[in-house]
């Protein structure tokens, strides 16, 4: 995966609370057996008219956001069906980050095992982006989000950070780890006769 | 500690664990799907790519296979993966593979209490958010991405941070004509779509030991509307005679302590509970059915993991006997063993005599992907677990949730009714 540093872009506001994983891909996608290609598909059902055009009052569609690396959106966002296609399409549309105030559990988790950072700030910071509209800076080292005057650090696990600004693909991170795991596990084989 | 620390205590070979904590944990049952299976496989590829030698999974024994949400195959993209799915089975050596038109088959999460696929006290992750629902066994049921299923199934083990537990007593007994499915509904009108997210739900008290399993099972199941990382039940008598009937008897049952901790206890007095409805587009907007007596409907909806199980066709079956639908209505049964019991118990022949349809088991129509999707401005009220812009359809129908005892007297009037006013 492509290691992550320092994204600086203009953020595309989806002022939605809730957008559900169908939202994001809707089900008639699922049946696509790759990983890439998903971009396409993206909020479909909001993006194109039923007659496959473009709607125009669609924030992806418009063009002051094109090249955008940042999504914006409101609370709990990524909920409802485990489907990892969400996090396939954002990423292969061009998205890096989403910012959020809360995102659905497993979704959270597939954004990091895909190279895509979710951030969490609070209401008040992602009101103020929404209403910026100017380039958003987010340094994942530093961990803060910077837009103008706004200035906002975010919280994120060191294991995550360190997967992400190393690029590290999930299963390659734990595979290094291999001689630490199977010391473990010969440390804990007599409490645990599954640990074999 | 509570019950979801002591499974993942022991899955993980520590003394004790505490919320928080992030602990690896062996995984004793895995699943994929038609959907996550494919998912898995384009994950696999991917890694193959990087160099990676992927001949053999952890112990196939430990992995099941449903087809579910594209079948019967809804188009030829589905039926190809149909077949690509069985290929990955028949080339790692799953055995346990539900194959529809080949005797038992059904919803993922059905079949993994109708045929005892997963057990009291396992840790059981699946490709699919509503893995959940399998808790109410006494398990750590919890639904992972592909990518980490398809870590799961290389390695046997995945991280968990060990998740804060809500505690949900319910005391007393349900009055007539309110189920599981009402309590779910109100519990997550009152915490919001993300009131447990990343914790676990667990469920206790009177009303719920005098709660039958499948009625306990909707309520896990929808612990995930609720953003759960899991939902959980301590196992009894009645769990432990569940598993009996299904050839199950050898397990090791895990307990709370009795000084087991919560990050938050809920109370609630069964008698209180009264038929609720979740309004679109979202399970946390709930209303008394009663008051929504007003809204016209196009269909109802009879299916799905949440749904569709033996007592929640019986429960539809009491409504529709001698009645007539006034709306497109539709039942499909859970898993083909449920199937057969309806109809060995009379239930298929009362739905056709009301006039619906009764079709075999799929995700398809629950999740808008085919086998009676919405059109345009369609409303309908359905038992299953979420009501999403678009979920059973077209992005502008409307998905009212419910009981099967509120659906079924809804498909009698045609618009939404309180069971307990059906005449």
């Amino acid at each position: 995966m492509e290691p992550f540093s320092k994204i600086r872009s203009v953020a595309t506001p989806l002022d939605k609370v809730n957008v559900d994983t169908d939202q994001i891909v809707p089900k008639q996608f699922l049946k696509l057996v790759q990983k890439t290609g998903f971009g396409q598909y993206l909020f479909y059902d909001w993006r194109y008219g039923t007659d496959g055009a473009p709607r125009k009052d669609f924030v992806l569609n418009d063009p002051a956001f094109r090249g955008s690396k940042i999504l914006l959106a409101g609370n709990n966002f990524g909920c409802g069906s485990s489907r990892e296609h969400a996090v396939w399409a954002l990423l292969d549309f061009g998205f890096r980050a989403v910012i959020s105030t809360s995102f659905a559990d497993i979704f959270y988790n597939n954004c990091f095992k895909n190279g895509i950072l979710p951030v969490r700030v609070d209401e008040k910071t992602l009101r103020m982006l929404f209403e910026n509209r100017s380039e958003v800076e987010i340094d994942l080292e530093a961990q803060t989000v910077t837009s103008g005057e706004i200035s906002a650090h975010f919280e994120i696990e060191s294991h995550w950070k360190k997967v992400l600004l190393e690029g590290l693909d999930d299963i390659a991170a734990t595979l290094r780890h291999g001689e630490e795991i199977s010391r473990y596990e010969n440390l804990h084989k007599d409490c645990d006769p599954r640990a074999s | 500690m509570n019950i979801t620390e002591k499974i993942l205590s022991r899955a993980s070979g520590r003394e004790r664990v505490a919320p928080d904590d992030v602990v690896f944990a062996n995984v004793d049952k895995v699943m994929v799907h038609d959907v996550s299976g494919p998912g898995v496989i384009a994950v696999f590829e991917k890694l193959r790519k990087g160099g990676m030698k992927i001949d053999k999974l952890h112990d196939p024994q430990k992995v099941w296979v449903a087809e579910d949400h594209f079948v019967p195959a809804a188009d030829k993209i589905s039926a190809q993966n149909i077949v690509l799915l069985t290929q990955f089975a028949r080339d790692f050596g799953i055995t346990r593979h539900f194959k529809y038109g080949m005797g038992q088959y059904g919803i993922c999460h059905t079949l993994s209490h109708e045929e005892a696929m997963v057990l009291p006290g396992e840790v059981y992750v699946g490709g699919d958010s509503h893995t959940n629902t399998t808790g109410a066994l006494g398990a750590f049921a919890a639904g992972l991405g592909h990518t980490d299923v398809a870590y799961v199934l290389l390695n046997g083990k995945i991280w968990f941070k060990v998740p804060e537990t809500l505690y949900f007593r319910l005391d007393g007994k349900l009055p007539g004509y309110v189920m599981a499915k009402d309590l779910i509904l109100r519990i997550i009108g009152e915490i919001g779509t993300d009131g447990a997210a990343y914790k676990t739900m667990e469920f206790g008290g009177t009303g719920i030991s005098g709660m039958s399993v499948e009625e306990r099972l909707t309520l896990t199941n929808m612990t995930t509307e609720a953003g759960a990382k899991s939902g959980i039940i301590e196992p009894d008598q009645k769990i432990r005679d569940y598993l009996a009937q299904r050839g199950a008897a050898t397990y090791r049952e895990v307990h709370g302590d009795t000084d087991a901790q919560y990050a938050k206890i809920f109370e609630y007095d069964a008698s209180e509970l009264e038929p609720t409805v979740a309004k679109p587009f979202s399970p946390e907007n709930v209303a008394p059915a009663r008051e929504l007596s007003s809204v016209p409907l196009d269909k109802a909806y009879i299916g799905s993991c949440t749904g569709a199980k033996l007592e929640d066709l019986r429960a539809a079956a009491g409504i529709l006997r001698g009645r007539k639908v006034k709306i497109r209505t539709e039942v499909l049964p859970a898993a083909i063993s449920i199937y057969r019991k309806a109809m060995e118990e009379g239930l298929i022949k009362i739905f056709m005599d009301a006039g619906a349809m009764v079709g075999p088991p799929t995700c398809g129509a629950c999740c808008g992907a085919h086998m009676g999707v919405l059109a345009k401005d369609e409303v309908c009220i359905s038992t299953t677990n979420r009501n999403f812009p678009g979920r059973m359809g077209h992005v502008d129908s409307k998905t009212y949730l419910a009981s099967p005892l509120v659906a079924a007297a809804s498909a009698v009037t045609g618009k939404i009714t309180d069971p307990r006013d059906i005449k």
